[in-house]
């Protein structure tokens, strides 16, 4: 076998640069510390600088879309667990509200405070392992165990109402399967209150910090225009300065009723997105306590059927997980199961950025826009 | 007979016990630093081997001995077995040199392998050897992790004892001697440690010293990260962990030379006020380690709290602020000597 054949496939003929010795193809991934899973970025380096990159995906394809046409609409639901797998609720929360609509079923104020509320505490519990994983990348490795930290508080919250703690089911079509237990708002409104002075702690270590600035002002800079025709969406696009948030653009759930601010960036570099993504972990707070003050007494479940079989049609849903827009486009020919369920996952549009952003870069700054991007390969592969 | 003790027993009794003790001392070190960091971020660290993990290192030593050693198909074998010990027996060998008594104690032996009167250099030189392992190790793993490692090893190395050199000479200046014996008995002489007069010559020092042992935030040639272990991603086993103990007694070295040259090596605080001269109850080696620690302490403390720089950051703080600041110290230095002394 050619033994350029890769780079041949990859980068195009190798004739052009064949006498230049300096340049070197390297393969970061699929097992690599700092790809997030099993992303596979074929790298063309001349010296430390990035000259050219390449990402192969593929390696955790479960063909998740494909075994949904083959399940009932209420069957499917776990299957969206493991996509962003740390980020169920959120997953949950798009397909649910998806069928909802497809069906015409209203939800009671209850069940809406109480889907909200647990979307935004997996918004938080996501961006704290983004944080973490970002901050060692770059070396930090303290904030890391300081983010874990909160973030199994969340999680035990999620078990004490889910029975379950990362691919949770946490929704039902129709509503919610049991009420929150005994005590459950105490517990939140203790976490929710201490929150904010964590922040600061991780902050404390970082935004500051000369080495942190120097490693992430400048790197990976995008601008507004461009984020949006990359496609991007979360809070990739918003720390380029776009205001769009799909729970202010196309309120869904409740979250009409609650007061938040949407932080944005201005240069779009990766210190802006730091910035934003730590900003909107308080906001999610804001969020989480109006819902518990808030929390309207009531049923937990609406009028759904008792066999989902939605009208003919197609549907998009979509919603703002952590990563970004999460949409869902379902079309259904009226039997128990959809014809086709097409997921529109954050991580896989945003990742196409990293070509874009990683050119020029050094080798070092190439990890730490892996981690600026806040991918998951189990929805990039799906 | 007199010659053969003063010359070869007792050299060989005080390596035994020096190597014996910094073997120890880097095996709990180890240890020392999985339970700092683990304090610092609000876990246990280990806790099984032993009380509170007291036998862990031990349990991580055995470990490293049973593993398989491998080595890889393409990697140039020669180098790759010899590598780990170019990195390793420098650090060692550094010991010979670095004061740990005044030479009236160990029974008019002196707290010292030996006194020779370029001892300084002689520290320097072998421990830029040292970096030569890290080279061969990354060059001959034959591998492209391991390549970037070893350069951005080498180019760093390069640049911070460049700095490092200029850092020291500001102490040099007021010693007036290579000898390390010397240089302390100097700061009793004047009656002050050489931090308190070059502080900044200090500084660049321990910035330095933390570059050539390869610590957060100058880690770059490993980059966990990054370079998934940079130059030993290739290595397993036994070797793997002579790069370990050679990374660990570097820190040593650095602190011990930190501590000799700026904070007055074995003299208890204040050597000349004669008021405090019930602190000499404490004996002379006892004061060196303790010193030791402190900064063994900050080498953990450091790791624990900073991000890692980037290479090219790492070189423009090398050669565009610690060089000129370090070469105006020296002039400045050499000034006020030239003035008024």
């Amino acid at each position: 076998m050619n033994k350029n054949a890769m780079e041949d496939d990859i980068f195009g003929p190798v004739g052009e640069t064949i006498l230049d010795a300096n340049q070197i193809t390297i393969n970061m991934g699929p097992q690599h510390p700092s790809t997030h899973g099993v992303l596979r970025v074929v790298l063309k380096i001349d010296g430390e600088r990035v000259i050219d990159a390449d990402c192969v995906i593929g390696y955790l394809h479960r063909g998740t879309e494909k075994i949904v046409e083959n399940r009932t609409y209420v069957g499917a639901v776990p299957y969206f667990d493991r996509t962003d797998y740390i980020a169920a609720v959120s997953n949950n929360l798009g397909y649910v509200e998806c069928v909802e609509k497809m069906l015409g079923v209203e939800m009671p104020p209850r069940a809406q405070y109480i889907r909200t509320m647990m979307t935004e505490f997996q918004r938080i519990a996501s961006h704290l392992l983004w944080l973490a994983t970002h901050a060692l990348d770059i070396g930090a490795m303290t904030v890391f165990l300081y983010a874990f930290r909160e973030r199994e508080e969340i999680l035990k919250l999620m078990e004490a109402l889910f029975g379950a703690r990362l691919t949770i089911h946490a929704f039902r079509i129709g509503g919610l399967q049991l009420d929150l237990p005994l005590g459950f708002l105490d517990a939140c409104r203790k976490f929710s209150d201490g929150f904010d002075a964590h922040v600061d702690e991780y902050e404390g270590l970082l935004t500051n910090n000369r080495i942190w600035l120097e490693r992430t002002k400048n790197v990976g800079v995008i601008s507004g225009p461009d984020a949006i025709n990359l496609g991007l969406t979360g809070p990739a696009l918003r720390g380029s300065g776009v205001n769009y948030d799909i729970r202010r653009a196309r309120p869904y759930a409740a979250y009409a009723d609650f007061d938040f601010d949407i932080p944005l960036g201005e240069k779009g570099d990766t210190y802006d997105r730091y910035l934003v993504r730590v900003e909107e972990m308080r906001q999610s707070n804001r969020i989480i306590q109006q819902c518990i003050s808030r929390m309207p007494p009531g049923p937990i479940r609406g009028k759904s059927p008792r066999v989902i079989k939605p009208p003919v049609g197609e549907y998009y849903h979509s919603v703002e997980a952590p990563k970004g827009e999460l949409g869902y486009y379902i079309v259904s020919e009226g039997k128990t199961s959809p014809y086709r369920c097409r997921i529109r996952p954050p991580s896989f549009v945003n990742l196409q950025a990293l070509r874009t952003l990683v050119k020029g870069h050094l080798v070092a700054d190439v990890v730490a826009l892996i981690g600026t991007l806040d991918i998951v390969l189990g929805e990039i592969d799906r | 007979m007199e010659i053969l003790i003063k010359f070869v027993v007792v050299p060989l009794v005080k390596i035994a016990v020096i190597v014996g003790i910094l073997s120890g001392g880097i095996a709990y070190l180890t240890l020392l630093e999985r339970k700092l960091i683990a304090r610092m971020q609000h876990r246990l660290g280990p806790m099984r081997v032993g009380w509170h993990g007291l036998l862990q290192p031990i349990a991580d030593g055995l470990k490293f001995i049973i593993k398989e050693d491998v080595i890889p198909l393409k990697a140039d074998k020669v180098l790759f077995s010899i590598a780990p010990a170019i990195s390793l027996i420098p650090a060692f060998v550094v010991f010979a040199v670095i004061p740990f008594g005044p030479p009236d104690s160990m029974w008019g032996t002196g707290g010292y392998v030996t006194d020779v009167n370029i001892a300084l250099l002689f520290v320097l030189a072998v421990s830029s050897v040292g970096v030569l392992g890290i080279i061969l190790g990354g060059w001959a793993s034959n591998s492209k992790y391991p390549l970037l490692g070893a350069l951005r090893s080498s180019a760093q190395m390069v640049s911070y004892e460049v700095a490092m050199g200029f850092g020291i000479i500001g102490v040099l200046l007021l010693a007036n001697t290579l000898s390390l014996v010397e240089v302390v008995e100097k700061q009793k002489q004047m009656g002050v440690w050489f931090f308190f007069v070059q502080p900044i010559s200090f500084l660049i020092y321990y910035i330095c010293g933390m570059a050539e042992t390869n610590r957060l935030p100058f880690d770059l040639p490993e980059a966990e990260s990054e370079l998934v272990g940079g130059f030993h991603t290739e290595y397993s086993g036994f070797r793997f962990s002579l790069f370990f103990i050679a990374e660990y007694a570097n820190m040593i070295t650095v602190s011990s030379l930190a501590v000799t040259l700026f904070f007055g090596g074995w003299l208890r605080p204040f050597p000349n006020v004669s008021s405090l001269a019930f602190l000499d109850l404490i004996p002379a080696p006892l004061w060196f380690v303790t010193k030791v620690f402190i900064f063994l302490y900050i080498f953990i403390w450091i790791r624990g709290t900073l991000p890692r720089f980037r290479f090219d950051q790492l070189m423009n703080i090398g050669w565009k602020v610690l060089l000129p600041v370090a070469m105006a110290n020296v002039m400045i230095t050499g000034a006020v000597l030239l003035r008024f002394i």
